[in-house]
């Protein structure tokens, strides 16, 4: 048998941050065809598919219908934004074991054009009764963004945590949207701006809050030995890991601490490597306290110092720790599940094809996603270089 | 004690049988959790196993009263009725038994709501059959 070490070879990004002229599925084509273009990769060699759905079709049988996969291993696990952490995961060991050679990640979305920016502020009930753990959240009526408020509030109150501490990752993830066309923010931002941008759920204001857009993303990965034929230089899954603390916000056990303190250091020990390793970090910044808590739990510094640590470190591209370098959600493109772009920057960094946002001789990176409200945390460490 | 806070218009629970007992025990102006004689601890919410240890657990009437861990004030919410409720208080209360439960911090302005505030339940009138349970700020000299 030959290098079965698992390797990212193909990405793709469908368009964003505005595409009226394209539905959800109409994304997961445009992004597997560039990902299969930038890849060298023929669409008959993949074995393997790892999607929930898309919008309106909420299973992987269908989409392996769709698109048209003969597969030897499908995955249509759901974890929130971050579920594409879990999919190198499991693909990755899929790989490994030999029960599939060459897989596929796709996401595709039209929230912006189809529903608007409901996501945060909007309660989704299927009907006027609710069953299920939500039976003790929805009669309150706690929308997403109060989860990440619930949290932060705590932080404030534990560690003194302010909310001028908060505002800076998203001035910093402004300053990278400004070297990123695409973005749907660019003009500069200051601390003050987001204090003075409306409230929508005390602590946070509307500035602390990622941008809703359309867009879509693709991954294809395959073994160190096929790698060698393709066209790209090989992206390496140095190690990968999951975790969760619970999937509705009032279950949370300690709203200061993510399950990232569980599969972070893990996804670092599978990989060999250190945070002081890292050279690109994307982080997935739903909002700016979801950043926070993430440096934190990964170990970037001490739980409760996040706050002194953004006082002290800028995460622009060209700062101290590069982090969200296409811009992150906050300014750049949160299409309602953010996981996979995390993983594809990654990749564009790693091979050096990042542009103006560019890191010089980035080997390391690590896409941490957020899935739920706090509560899915998947960690994968990538690398230039096998381990 | 009686919420004064409107219900109308709000997605109510829909009861399974895990949850039952729970909202029978508000229809009866009781807050109750489930209680798991083997690990000598309190659950919430209602599940139909301990999960610490996986035995059936029984229940236990708490005393209603706790302490906020964390709030938020929503200042923008788009369903209906909150919209027209805004701004709103969202507090997690740690019960003084030990489980801790999402609610709406009522009879308290919204500016002077405060983590570690000492709070008590409050049950709303019942709106199709479920009693909501609310917490509002204890008396003064209370605790």
């Amino acid at each position: 048998m030959g290098d079965r070490t698992p390797t990212i070879v193909g990405i793709g990004l469908s368009d964003y941050p505005r595409t009226p002229h394209l539905d959800a599925l109409a994304h997961h084509g445009l992004a597997i065809r560039r990902a299969l273009d930038d890849s060298g990769v023929q669409k008959a060699d993949i074995d393997g598919l790892l999607c929930f759905g898309s919008y309106g079709i909420d299973d992987a049988v269908t989409m392996a219908e769709i698109l048209g996969i003969t597969y030897n291993f499908l995955d249509g696990t759901f974890a929130g934004g971050t579920v594409f952490e879990y999919y190198v995961q499991h693909a990755a060991a899929a790989i490994e074991h030999g029960d599939c050679d060459t897989v596929l990640i796709t996401y595709g979305s039209d929230l912006l054009s189809k529903q608007g920016r409901t996501l945060g502020t909007q309660l989704y009930s299927s009907g006027s009764r609710q069953g299920g753990p939500l039976q003790f959240e929805m009669p309150y009526g706690s929308p997403l963004v109060s989860g990440y408020a619930l949290a932060a509030r705590r932080h404030m109150h534990q560690y003194g945590t302010t909310s001028e501490q908060l505002a800076r990752v998203a001035v910093d993830m402004r300053s990278n949207a400004a070297v990123n066309p695409l973005a749907m923010y660019r003009e500069p931002l200051t601390v003050d701006d987001v204090l003075a941008s409306r409230m929508i759920s005390d602590p946070l204001h509307m500035l602390d809050c990622c941008v809703i857009s359309d867009g879509g993303g693709a991954i294809i990965m395959t073994t160190a030995e096929r790698a060698v034929d393709l066209q790209q230089t090989p992206v390496y899954i140095r190690g990968a890991a999951t975790a969760q603390t619970h999937w509705n916000i009032s279950s949370m056990p300690d709203f200061t601490v993510t399950a990232a303190a569980r599969s972070g250091p893990v996804a670092f020990e599978k990989a060999g490597v250190t945070v002081a390793d890292v050279d690109i970090l994307m982080l997935y910044d739903s909002f700016t306290i979801t950043v926070l808590l993430l440096l934190e739990d990964l170990g970037f510094c001490q739980k409760g110092e996040g706050g002194s640590f953004l006082d002290a470190n800028r995460l622009t591209y060209n700062g101290d720790l590069p982090t969200n370098t296409d811009g992150g959600g906050l300014s750049s493109c949160h299409p309602g599940m953010r996981g996979i772009f995390l993983l594809i920057e990654s990749v564009r960094q790693l091979r050096g094809q990042a542009g103006p946002a560019q890191v010089p001789e980035a080997e390391i990176a690590v896409a941490c996603g957020s899935g739920g409200q706090l509560s899915c945390m998947g960690a994968v460490v990538l690398g230039k270089e096998r381990s | 004690m009686r919420a004064d806070t409107p219900v109308e218009g709000r997605i109510l629970p829909l009861p399974n049988s895990s949850t039952k007992p729970f909202w029978d025990a508000t229809a009866r102006g009781e807050l109750v959790v489930q209680w798991c004689e083997q690990c000598q601890e309190a659950q919430f919410h209602p599940g139909p196993l301990c999960r610490t240890c996986g035995t059936e657990p029984g229940w236990k009437v708490t005393s209603g009263r706790g302490s906020i861990y964390t709030y938020t004030i929503v200042h923008q919410s788009r369903t209906p009725p909150f919209d027209q409720l805004v701004p709103y208080i969202v507090a997690m209360v740690d019960l003084d038994e030990g489980p801790r439960m999402m609610t709406n911090v009522i009879g308290c302005a919204v500016d002077d709501v405060r983590v570690g505030m000492r709070v008590e339940v409050a049950f709303a009138a019942e709106v199709e059959g479920i009693a909501l349970p609310f917490w509002q700020p204890v008396a003064a000299g209370d605790t």
